[in-house]
Parts: C-alpha cells; sequence; structure tokens
C-alpha cells in the first residue's frame, strides 16, 4: 500500500489559488534494474492519476518510468468551496491507491 | 512558386526548432498539426548530479478561461529508453497553467515540453540538462 503526503494550505478564500503538492511513496521500477541475484526487476510505475476537488476532476496525470522513484507533482487550483481533495492513482501492478485531504474555504 | 513565396511560407509555418512533427511519438497527439515555439516555458536545471531525480517545471502563457486554455502538457526525453515521461492534463477549470514535478534523466539530453491548447495549437519548449550518471540502465 502506497503512502502519499499531500501538502496544501488549510484555509483558502473563495477564488484563491491553491497550491497543491504530493509525494506519494512508489518505487517507480524501471524494469531495467537487475537485483542483486542478476535477475530484472519487473516494471511497476504508476501510470495514471486523478485528483478530484468536491468530487469534481481538476487534475489529471499519466505518468511513465520517466517520473522519478516517489513521485512528485504540484499544481493550481481555483478555491471555490470547502471540500475533499481526492487523490486516485493506478500502477502497473494493477495495484490503487488513494490519498485525501480538506481543503477548508472561507468567503 | 518563386523561391522568395516558398522561403516566406516557411517562415510562416514556424517549425518548432525542439522536435520533429513526424516522430511516431509526437505524431501519436499532434496527429501532424505544426508545433510551434513559444508560449510554454520549461525550467529544468542545467546541470544535475545524477538523473535520479531532476527538479522540472513548466509553464504555459496562457488566461485559462472557457474559450483559451491549456488542455494539456506533454513531457518527451530524447535519451530515454521510455521517452514518453508524462502528460498532464489541464483545463479551464486550472487557475494556472503550471505543473511540477521530478524526472528521471538517464544521461544528458534534451526535454521537450509540449502544450495543447484549447484551439488545437501545439506549442512546445525545450530545456538541455547535462546529467553526470545517469540514472534508469546502470542499475540505478
Amino acid at each position: 500500500m502506497a503512502l502519499a503526503r499531500i501538502d496544501l494550505p488549510h484555509e483558502a478564500r473563495r477564488g484563491e489559488l491553491v497550491e497543491v503538492r504530493i509525494v506519494i511513496q512508489h518505487p517507480m521500477e524501471t524494469g531495467f534494474r537487475r537485483a542483486p541475484q542478476g535477475e530484472r526487476v519487473p516494471r511497476n510505475a504508476i501510470h495514471s492519476l486523478v485528483c478530484r476537488y468536491s468530487g469534481t476532476e481538476v487534475f489529471r496525470a499519466t505518468l511513465s518510468t520517466g517520473i522519478a522513484a516517489n513521485p512528485f507533482l504540484r499544481f493550481f487550483l481555483r478555491a471555490t468551496q470547502s471540500g475533499d481533495l481526492d487523490f486516485w492513482w493506478l500502477d502497473d501492478d494493477e495495484v490503487q491507491g488513494a490519498a485525501k485531504t480538506h481543503l477548508v474555504v472561507s468567503s | 512558386m518563386k523561391r522568395r513565396e516558398f522561403m516566406g511560407s516557411l517562415t510562416a509555418l514556424a517549425v518548432s526548432p525542439h522536435i520533429s512533427t513526424t516522430d511516431p511519438l509526437v505524431y501519436s497527439f499532434t496527429k501532424g498539426r505544426p508545433v510551434r515555439p513559444g508560449r510554454v516555458k520549461l525550467e529544468m536545471p542545467p546541470l544535475a548530479e545524477n538523473g535520479h531525480s531532476v527538479a522540472m517545471t513548466v509553464r504555459v502563457d496562457s488566461p485559462m478561461t472557457p474559450s483559451d486554455h491549456v488542455r494539456a502538457v506533454y513531457l518527451i526525453a530524447e535519451k530515454n529508453p521510455v521517452r514518453d515521461m508524462a502528460v498532464f492534463y489541464l483545463g479551464a477549470h486550472c487557475p494556472r497553467a503550471e505543473v511540477s514535478s521530478r524526472l528521471r534523466l538517464n544521461g544528458s539530453q534534451q526535454v521537450v515540453a509540449i502544450a495543447e491548447l484549447s484551439d488545437g495549437s501545439f506549442w512546445s519548449d525545450a530545456a538541455f540538462v547535462e546529467v553526470r550518471e545517469a540514472a534508469c540502465t546502470d542499475g540505478g
């Protein structure tokens, strides 16, 4: 189970620009690396990531092994109302991950 | 066609110097439409100690309104075994067309960012990164 850390201001004013940063604990295995015994470590990278804010999609990314291990992403969204920020991702092993945080919006 | 007219038509196309539009990977999303230089700013350090994690910020000059916004940003590595690094899907709801991440680079190379705008145009920028120790293929 992947762990993730989401960093965003706990409170924002309505209409304000909010910077969202997320780091997901994931090896983003390239498939080119070899284990000490010489066998290839199979590729396993997060290939899709979606962020929903109060149920609506605000950011989506298709990633590959070109993204460093423990992928970091930073993007912006517009604060409209208090709501949950839901992250969901899927890796090559079909393992899903999710992380959630709450954004409080004051008018 | 006169030579001067022909040369004029070439400059009007303003083909991106960063990538080839006939590159199968680029063609897969541009479908042969021209990619012009400008409007995109790809920020990467010129020198990286190793290629395991190199900071990247891509910024697109766009008002991000329903009529004029960035649909997607494509990141392409020139020399990685997997060249399509990432695609970031933005939209009119995104207040600022700016995305950051950390990339894995297999040696010194040029990274290209291509932005697809809501009017269907494509814009590009490139950054050359000198990598002292490559990622990916040397066991890293």
